[in-house]
């Protein structure tokens, strides 16, 4: 029998490996696709509950969340484009100059 | 056969999850990216969310990642875009604050803190209504108001894209 | 009448802002006849409201005007309220006819000063400062006028700040009043916290009618307070050493403010206050215990200086000292005769000193003057009659005055203080015809160039002279024994207690009616004795001063050096004090406080300096902290439940 938690379970791991991407990746956008990886990870765990607790608001906020993503998904490749444009690079480590 | 359905779809979500964070061809990620959410919309229909699996196979594996793959051939990345790395020393504290990260929510789950109050939407009534009409019935009723500002932030986004992208202000 | 009283003030205000403001593009005479102007307007208002008072009856003189309400703060109330009466009606009268005399005065004085606008601002300023203090109606308003004349006596000494020395004295005298402002101020919160009420009739009711025993120990440290203000103002042992100094001001200053006036607050202020102090015998006589011995000691310090002006201004302390004996005896009537008296021949001598250093193109040395009678005869006519009236002899004003005090010092008093007082006197004749031998008698010790430059003053100064000799020849009749005008007009608010009572008729159980007229005799003999010596020793046998101060060196030296006072309080209270400045600035507030403060903004910048580094711009490493936090806030969440 799948329970709940087996969900949540693969929601951590997932989320986890967004977070463990973020961090170690260089290249812009496949850190911003970690970052819909993220996203997804919580989308699962939304759905899970609203099935376990018979609700629907799960679902709804799994709707809203992709809206968001994909506002998020838009405007974030529109500044790698205008990132790359200035600095012909997308490496983040190479986008260094907001310091001391 | 559910149970194995979920235990192969959530191993074939987590590889490819662990295949995205470690190719280097960002094409082949955007590739991984989508297995991934391909096999959550498989777990979405599990869960009886059919809208929903069906929303994130077009919108998600279909435009987003598109988007995505063509913003990535648009710029013609090489593969050795990691030619500067500052941060070298981060990557075991990375990888060891993931595994930390997943011990903390771990600790959550196993704690009496995830307890919600059991809703009126039963599998049963679900399916005598449907899950499109149910959705859409309270996206146009109780939840008007998010929905109407979704519109907005679309909008927003839209416009900001293209101000961000266009080459003279 | 009465109700003019309030333009008495106003005028003397709207002249100090018409010389400060625009005085510096106004012709010198729109200057000189805009100070006068105000000052002749507000004498004449007084003598309205002179008027006005007198055609009330004695019992019924005394008139309040309030201004308008001033300070409400809880209980603490005080009015902007002018007072009428007998005693303050003198002191305007005073005031503004002395102090009229005196800017008519100055006018020729300062013709050639450049900032001849800026001293009659000062001067009508002070004017205006002095009537504050003698006209208001509570305590409060008397020290705000009573702070003022001290600002415009800083001001004023300190008018030629060019010279070190003048600035100094300005330094010293406002420092040394301070110290009795100090005590004036905590004698008036006293009076508060006693009697919940800080207006003159309120609180002499309160202490007449109240519960207050003779000796009452609150009441003797409010007058204790207040009697160390009146030191400080009135230049009396200990605080009297500014005085001297302050002749570092033009001289006219020095007649208005350092001798007819504003050092004679402190007699006033007691004298207003003679209920509070009828109350406290104790306080009476250290009242009447420190005029005598100032009024010997400035005395005795006057035998020799050879600065004409500092000679007059030990005069002025030793007459100040007698009229806090009168006052210490409760002889109040006697101290405002004398005040008054005093205010009209005292400013004629330093007018007339004026005169002379204006002659003499600015010097002061005696022992550089002599034989000046035929150069400038006006001034020395004048002079002779001033120093006649101070020297105490009959009918000069200051016989009358001088004598009831001594006479009151008899009877009320002791035989000491009689004994000090008529010693004094027997100096103060001395001294001031040795003065006055000195620098219009015998042969001409002036420098040949300053002697070809000899001249008469002008009109405007001789004329104020000439009034002021007048008044000073006459002054005393209204204070003739028997039938005295002043002390009757004064009885309202003195009551018994400041009658003189010199027919022996009640309290003067102890004294027989022969007693005033032997006194009279023995003060005029004292008088004639001191000018006699004075003469043997300057005008028949110059050489004597020499050999009597070769034979006595030690006493000669210590009073020439005014006994070391100055040196005393240099090495007992400043350069400790200036030790103390000096460790505080060096110790405390360069090193504690400016180093604390500064230590704290290094500190803060070290730490931003050191903190900064965390700013690598790299954004892996912000998206690493940001995730160390969010395990930090789930192990709390998961770990708090």
């Amino acid at each position: 029998m799948i329970t709940i938690t087996h969900y949540l379970v693969l929601s951590a791991i997932l989320f986890t490996l967004g977070v463990v991407g973020v961090l170690i990746r260089r290249n812009a956008i496949i850190i911003f696709m970690c970052i819909e990886l993220m996203l997804n990870a919580v989308n699962i765990s939304f759905v899970a509950f609203a099935h376990y607790l018979n609700s629907m608001q799960g679902q709804l906020f799994v709707f809203f969340t992709m809206t968001v993503a994909a506002a998020e998904a838009a405007v974030g490749l529109a500044i790698i484009v205008a990132v790359f444009r200035n600095k012909e690079t997308v490496n983040i480590d190479d986008i260094n100059i907001m310091k001391w | 056969m559910e149970a194995y359905l979920f235990y192969i779809v959530a191993t074939i979500a987590v590889v490819a999850g662990v295949y995205l964070i470690f190719e280097k061809n960002p094409v082949f990620s955007a590739l991984y990216l989508i297995q991934t959410m391909v096999c959550i919309a498989v777990l979405y229909i599990l869960l009886e969310a059919q809208f929903i699996a069906a929303v994130q196979v077009i919108v998600y594996a279909g435009a987003i990642m598109v988007l995505f793959l063509f913003v990535i051939m648009l710029l013609n990345l090489n593969i050795k875009e990691e030619a500067k790395n500052a941060l070298p020393f981060q990557r075991i504290p990375a990888v060891v604050m993931g595994i930390v990260l997943f011990a903390a929510i771990c600790m959550i789950l196993k704690s009496k803190l995830l307890q919600g109050k059991h809703g009126e939407y039963t599998t049963a009534y679900v399916n005598t209504v449907g899950n499109t009409k149910l959705i859409g019935n309270l996206l146009f009723t109780d939840y008007l108001l998010p929905f109407e500002i979704t519109s907005i932030l679309l909008f927003v986004a839209a416009i900001g894209a293209i101000m961000l992208a266009k080459r003279k202000l | 009448m009465l109700n003019l009283v309030a333009l008495i003030l106003l005028f003397p205000l709207i002249g100090t802002a018409i010389n400060g403001l625009i005085g510096k593009n106004l012709r010198k005479e729109t200057v000189g006849y805009v100070a006068c102007g105000a000052i002749g307007l507000s004498f004449f208002v007084s003598i309205l409201v002179f008027i006005g008072l007198l055609l009330l009856p004695p019992d019924a003189r005394l008139f309040e005007k309030q201004l308008f309400s001033w300070i409400e703060s809880g209980s603490f109330k005080s009015a902007a309220g002018l007072q009428v009466d007998p005693l303050s009606t003198i002191m305007i009268l005073v005031v503004t006819g002395v102090g009229f005399l005196i800017h008519v005065y100055s006018i020729g004085y300062m013709h050639s000063d450049k900032g001849y606008h800026r001293y009659f601002c000062y001067l009508n300023l002070f004017t205006f400062s002095m009537l504050l203090l003698v006209l208001s109606n509570n305590f409060l308003l008397m020290f705000i006028g009573w702070e003022a004349v001290g600002l415009c006596s800083y001001l004023l000494i300190g008018f030629w700040f060019e010279k070190k020395s003048a600035s100094n004295a300005a330094k010293k005298a406002f420092v040394v009043n301070r110290v009795g402002d100090f005590g004036f101020a905590l004698g008036i919160m006293l009076i508060f916290l006693t009697f919940h009420t800080i207006d003159f009739t309120e609180v002499f009711s309160a202490a007449s009618h109240g519960n207050f025993a003779a000796g009452n120990f609150t009441i003797t440290i409010i007058t204790l307070l207040l009697f160390m203000g009146a030191t400080g103002k009135s230049a009396q042992i200990p605080l009297y050493t500014w005085l001297p100094d302050a002749m570092e001001g033009p001289t006219p200053v020095s007649a208005l403010i350092h001798a007819a006036t504003m050092v004679t607050a402190g007699v006033y202020m007691i004298a207003r206050c003679n209920v509070l102090y009828m109350l406290s015998p104790f306080t009476m006589t250290v009242v009447a215990s420190i005029g005598a011995v100032t009024a010997l000691f400035a005395a005795s310090i006057g035998l020799v200086q050879n600065d004409i002006k500092r000679v007059l201004a030990y005069s002025t302390i030793s007459q100040l000292g007698y009229m806090f004996v009168a006052c210490g005896v409760g002889a109040f009537t006697g101290g405002i005769f004398h005040l008054m008296t005093h205010a009209f021949f005292k400013a004629l001598l330093f007018l007339g000193s004026g005169s002379v250093i204006h002659a003499l193109s600015g010097e002061q040395d005696m022992r550089k003057m002599g034989g000046l009678r035929h150069h400038i005869p006006t001034t020395y006519k004048t002079f002779l009659v001033g120093t006649i009236a101070i020297a105490g002899i009959p009918p000069f004003a200051g016989f009358f005055s001088k004598d009831e005090i001594l006479l009151e010092s008899l009877v009320r008093g002791n035989f000491i203080y009689w004994a000090i007082g008529a010693l004094a006197a027997f100096f103060t004749a001395f001294y001031m015809f040795r003065l006055l031998f000195m620098t219009f008698h015998g042969e001409s010790r002036v420098e040949h160039h300053v002697a070809e430059h000899l001249h008469e003053s002008p009109k405007n100064m001789t004329l104020p002279l000439t009034v002021l000799a007048i008044l000073s020849f006459f002054g005393g009749f209204l204070g003739i024994p028997g039938a005295s005008a002043i002390s009757n007009f004064l009885s309202p608010v003195f009551g018994e207690r400041g009658h003189a009572e010199i027919s022996g008729t009640e309290a003067g159980v102890h004294h027989n009616a022969w007693l005033p007229y032997l006194m009279m005799v023995v003060s005029t003999v004292i008088a004639i004795a001191g000018i006699y010596l004075a003469y043997q020793m300057y005008i028949k046998k110059p050489e004597l001063p020499k050999k009597l101060a070769e034979r006595f060196s030690l006493i000669y030296k210590l009073l020439l050096n005014k006994y070391y006072v100055d040196e005393i309080y240099d090495a007992l209270f400043v350069n400790p004090t200036k030790i103390m400045a000096v460790q505080l600035w060096k110790r405390v507030d360069a090193l504690m406080i400016d180093g604390s403060v500064n230590g704290i903004a290094r500190l803060v910048g070290w730490f931003g300096n050191t903190l900064r580094y965390l700013q690598t711009g790299y954004i892996r490493n912000y998206a690493f902290y940001i995730v160390v936090g969010c395990i930090c806030i789930i192990v709390y969440v998961a770990l708090g439940k």
